[in-house]
């Protein structure tokens, strides 16, 4: 099957097999290796992207029900040359050790400070509950997010 | 402690940004499954569904006729290269695919070799398989008993399922000391199968390249260079010599000891590509990963304490029984069966201790690897505290006062343990007093009370765990022979940059920020200018790796003593700059003076420059050093954990509202990072004391064998956790450091335990196995007869 995209703001086709999963897609076929895979039952979040602007799980997702849309990834978050706040938070406050569920909690973060511009730390802990870490405890993620909030609110 | 150099340097005690997250915050890493090479196929694995039985028959002609499979590989076309069993690193063995029968539900079966990733599967799915069950062995005390079907059938002669018998210790005085004691508590403790779930699983790109004559293995291992060696014994008899393998680790998605081990899949892909001479890709997924892969802990823990009337301990017994699944594939030190599970005593005094391990095979997956943890410490860290709280309450003594009277003193200090170990230096009261300052324990005593006689459940837990790392002085520590040194190779080029290689290998701790940090502290090159490589087999030197928390008290050691090598040489070349005499030079990080005249100096880059341009006649030009460093002694960490629990009468839910942690791991590299080890290793301690267990039902169907049972916390159960350092540091390490990374991890669990007990002893309850879920806690309740 055709299964036409834009991803991170760039068209892609690709002559795929119905059954083909959007994150094998994505990695494999565009070659955008930032969105990982973490479990085969969408517990990890590791594998989370923006459809149409919302977090999606990639491994539960087949390419072709991505057709006509647009999808983010990691690699589309940061803009000319300049960082998303939640990237420049996750460095600022070690929001990451091995790095491996950062990207699905990166594009989870995004996702979420859009509609809660100003969240309390239970809404944050809610937020990233589908996205698992096996490395920093969550303290310093939900510190990352804290100090995006602040410079988007600061119109960075 | 002030660090002595300036933030621009960012030596020690900087809480410098990490060098690795510009690429991991952009999704630039390079983790395993993201190496792609020409022409590369892919490895999918047949797994068992029964724990125990022949194989009859593989029919692969179905899977041959999908499009894109290539070859259905079984144990016995392994077998006519001598490769369908491989030694495991306790050097018993471990089957790479099976010929005569499968030992543990999933154990790998065959592999199937395809085209594509689906391709791969949907040959998985259409092998077929012809199974005879037989009797399944699942708990380890009846492996034991007489008449137990015996599991290794492959090793003639092996009549039981007993695999070996270790004790340690003075018995006799033991036994004395227990027959004259005033006082003794007993208590099972069972410690459950658990397992480390990085959230990248394994896998491996495997390359012979037959032009080169050179196999390439990208894999998530945290000891390449041990993984090669291991590869080049076990593959040399069909042309797999160690000099033509290069071991490629790249970025590791978490590994906690789970990527310590050989898995076959990684033996089979090896394989797989030299015969068809293409690249090889395997990639476990999570279910496989959490029910093949090496499992945790699983210590059936029997403890007895002794103490005087007074309060004073004076003796511990301990007789353990391990459950190691179907082959010994813990990863331990070769003289240690059980690790260093004889840490038992603790952070006490005891005069006398005598600990007894059994090992029993059965129908499980092996391992008996880490979790986070050095080699059985948790296992002895949460029996010593657990007979430590279990005495306090008994004897009716707080038991904050209870520890504080029996830790080892400070002047103690070294310290020789009644099982042998010399502890390098401790201020356990010291920490102990911080937490409690911190989390306000006296008002919380208070509330407690209060809360008691309106019949509300709340627990105050204490841990004051004594870790013991940095594995291990040659004399006594060696995997498979290999001496258990580590390494760090630097390399100053000549405008004062430098980089730095070594024998470990970093899963997330940070190292190319906290060693480029030692190099900066002890040479004053800016650390921001010092690149630093691990993981590469054919650039960096020889090291046994990263786990144990063995990288700051072994490599970090050895980059300060390769650091201090060339800074002899520096020495002499400023010397020869400044036309002065060596021992003429006063020295401070990154720059040479000569005594009395500060203002006649050169700098570290000066100097590195003239190593290439203008070095003294007769010196070998060039600014390098290697050090293998053997340590004198292990390090031993330590801290103290205090928890305060509620308990949800209704359901039985343990939540734990505060968790208050002082760690003192010796002097620190960064702060930053020490915090976020101490963060993620309370995480992985509250993990199994609260929700994860690996169990296997009477025919050994696993249960916890995917996320769906396994529960991993997320952030909403995580505590907020409140962190807090002592600083005694480590008198034989030339940093004063003692590493971190699984401190909490070994110190927790006791602490949510204990907190547990305590809001639960009026009751008469004395023990809760972890995890403490809240079906085990209703129960409880229930018979109580205290339900809401």
């Amino acid at each position: 099957m055709l299964v036409k995209v834009a991803v991170n703001g760039e068209k892609h086709e690709a002559e795929v097999e119905p059954r083909l999963l959007l994150v094998h897609l994505i990695r494999e076929n565009l070659r955008l290796t930032g969105t990982h895979i973490g479990c085969d039952t969408s517990h990890c979040g590791a594998c989370t992207v923006l459809l149409d602007g919302r977090p999606v799980k990639s491994c539960t997702v087949f390419a072709v029900q991505a057709h006509g849309r647009e999808i983010t990834t990691v690699e589309g978050l940061e803009q000319d040359g300049k960082l998303h706040p939640l990237q420049e938070g996750f460095m600022a406050e070690h929001g990451l050790q091995c790095g491996y569920c950062t990207p699905g909690m990166l594009m989870t973060g995004v996702a979420f400070l859009k509609k809660h511009p100003k969240p309390t730390e239970d809404e944050i802990r809610w937020a990233i509950s589908g996205n698992l870490c096996r490395c920093t405890g969550y303290v310093n993620i939900v510190k990352a997010v804290q100090h995006a909030a602040a410079k988007i609110q600061g119109g960075a | 402690m002030a660090p002595k150099t300036t933030p621009e340097v960012g030596g020690m005690g900087h809480s410098i940004k990490r060098k690795e997250d510009p690429r991991f915050i952009r999704g630039k890493g390079t983790y395993v499954d993201d190496v792609v090479l020409p022409g590369m196929l892919y490895l999918d694995i047949v797994r068992s569904p029964f724990a125990h039985a022949k194989i009859k028959k593989i029919d692969s002609t179905k899977a041959l006729a999908i499009p894109g499979v290539l070859a259905v590989i079984t144990g016995k076309d392994l077998e006519k290269y001598n490769l369908h069993w491989m030694p495991t690193l306790m050097s018993d063995t471990q089957m790479v695919l099976p010929v005569e029968k499968v030992m543990y539900q999933a154990q790998e079966v065959a592999a199937v070799l395809a085209t594509t990733r689906y391709g791969a599967a949907d040959g998985v799915a259409a092998v077929e398989v012809e199974y005879e069950p037989l009797p399944v062995v699942v708990d380890p005390k009846k492996a034991l008993e007489p008449g137990a079907p015996v599991l290794r059938t492959d090793k003639k002669d092996k009549k039981d399922n007993h695999i070996w018998h270790w004790e340690w210790g003075n018995k006799a005085d033991t036994d004395r000391a227990f027959t004259e004691a005033d006082v003794t508590v007993k208590q099972d403790i069972y410690i459950p199968r658990i397992h480390v779930a990085s959230i990248e699983t394994c896998g491996c790109v495997a390359h012979w390249d037959k032009v080169q004559d050179k196999l390439t293995v990208w894999m998530t291992t945290q000891a390449p260079h041990a993984i090669r060696t291991v590869f080049a014994l076990v593959a040399g008899h069909v042309g797999l010599e160690e000099h033509k393998i290069r071991v490629i680790s790249p970025d590791i998605g978490g590994g906690f000891g789970g990527k310590v081990p050989v898995y076959p899949g990684y033996v089979i892909a090896v394989a797989a590509s030299v015969l068809t001479g293409k690249p090889v890709k395997w990639i476990e997924d999570r279910m496989e990963n959490l029910q093949a892969d090496s499992f945790a802990r699983d210590y059936h823990i029997t403890a007895e304490l002794a103490a005087k009337k007074d309060g004073t301990l004076t003796a511990l017994r301990i007789k353990t029984l391990a459950d190691h699944g179907y082959t010994d594939a813990a990863a331990n030190p070769s003289k240690f069966p059980a690790g260093l599970f004889h840490v038992c005593t603790g952070s006490y005094d005891l005069k006398a201790a005598h600990v007894e391990v059994d090992g029993a095979y059965t129908n499980k997956p092996p391992g008996g690897i880490a979790y986070r943890c050095s080699f059985r410490v948790t296992e002895a860290v949460h029996t010593i505290e657990r007979m430590t709280d279990l005495m306090a309450h008994q004897l009716g003594i707080d038991p904050a006062e209870f520890r504080i009277k029996n830790f080892i003193k400070p002047e103690q200090f070294p310290y020789k343990s009644a099982l042998g170990w010399e502890y390098d230096s401790g201020n356990y009261a010291g920490a102990l007093r911080k937490a409690m300052d911190t989390i306000g324990y006296a008002d919380l005593r208070r509330e407690q009370a209060e809360k008691r006689q309106r019949g509300e459940l709340m627990g105050i837990g204490i841990s004051s765990f004594t870790e013991i790392v940095g594995a291990g002085p040659s004399k006594h520590f060696d995997i498979l022979g290999l001496k258990m040194f580590d390494s760090c190779e630097i390399r100053v080029h000549p405008t004062g940059k430098a980089i730095a290689r070594f024998g470990t290998k970093s899963q997330g701790q940070g190292h190319e920020t906290t060693y480029a940090q030692i190099l900066a502290e002890e040479l004053g090159i800016p650390a921001k200018d010092i690149k630093v490589e691990e993981g590469d087999t054919d650039t960096a030197p020889y090291g046994l790796g990263t786990y144990a928390s063995r990288s700051t008290p072994v490599a970090g050691a050895a980059a300060a003593v390769a650091s201090r090598k060339i800074l002899d040489k520096a020495r002499k070349i400023a010397a020869h700059l400044l036309e002065a005499a060596p021992e003429d030079l006063v020295y401070e990080p990154g720059k040479f003076s000569v005594k009395g005249t500060p203002d006649r100096s050169k700098t570290i880059q000066d100097i590195a420059f003239a190593a290439y341009t203008n070095h003294p006649q007769g010196m070998e030009a060039g600014l390098e050093a290697v050090s293998y460093y053997d340590p004198p002694n292990l390090t031993y960490p330590f801290g103290s954990y205090i928890c305060v629990v509620d308990i949800d009468k209704g359901t039985g839910e343990v939540k734990v509202r505060r968790f208050v942690a002082i760690d003192d791991c010796g002097n620190i590299i960064n702060p930053m990072i020490v915090e976020g080890q101490v963060h993620g290793g309370l995480s992985m301690g509250f993990a199994p004391a609260l929700y994860e267990e690996i169990s296997y039902d009477e025919i050994g169907n696993v249960q916890g064998g995917s996320f769906i049972d396994y529960l991993l916390p997320t952030a909403v159960e995580t505590p907020k956790w409140e962190t807090g350092n002592t600083v005694t540091p480590s008198p034989h390490h030339p940093l004063g450091a003692k590493g971190v990374g699984e401190s909490a991890t070994v110190g927790a669990p006791a602490a949510i335990a204990n907190a547990v007990v305590d809001a639960l002893w009026h009751l008469g309850v004395r023990h809760v196995d972890i995890p403490i879920t809240p079906p085990k806690i209703w129960r409880l309740l229930r018979e109580k007869g205290i339900t809401e």
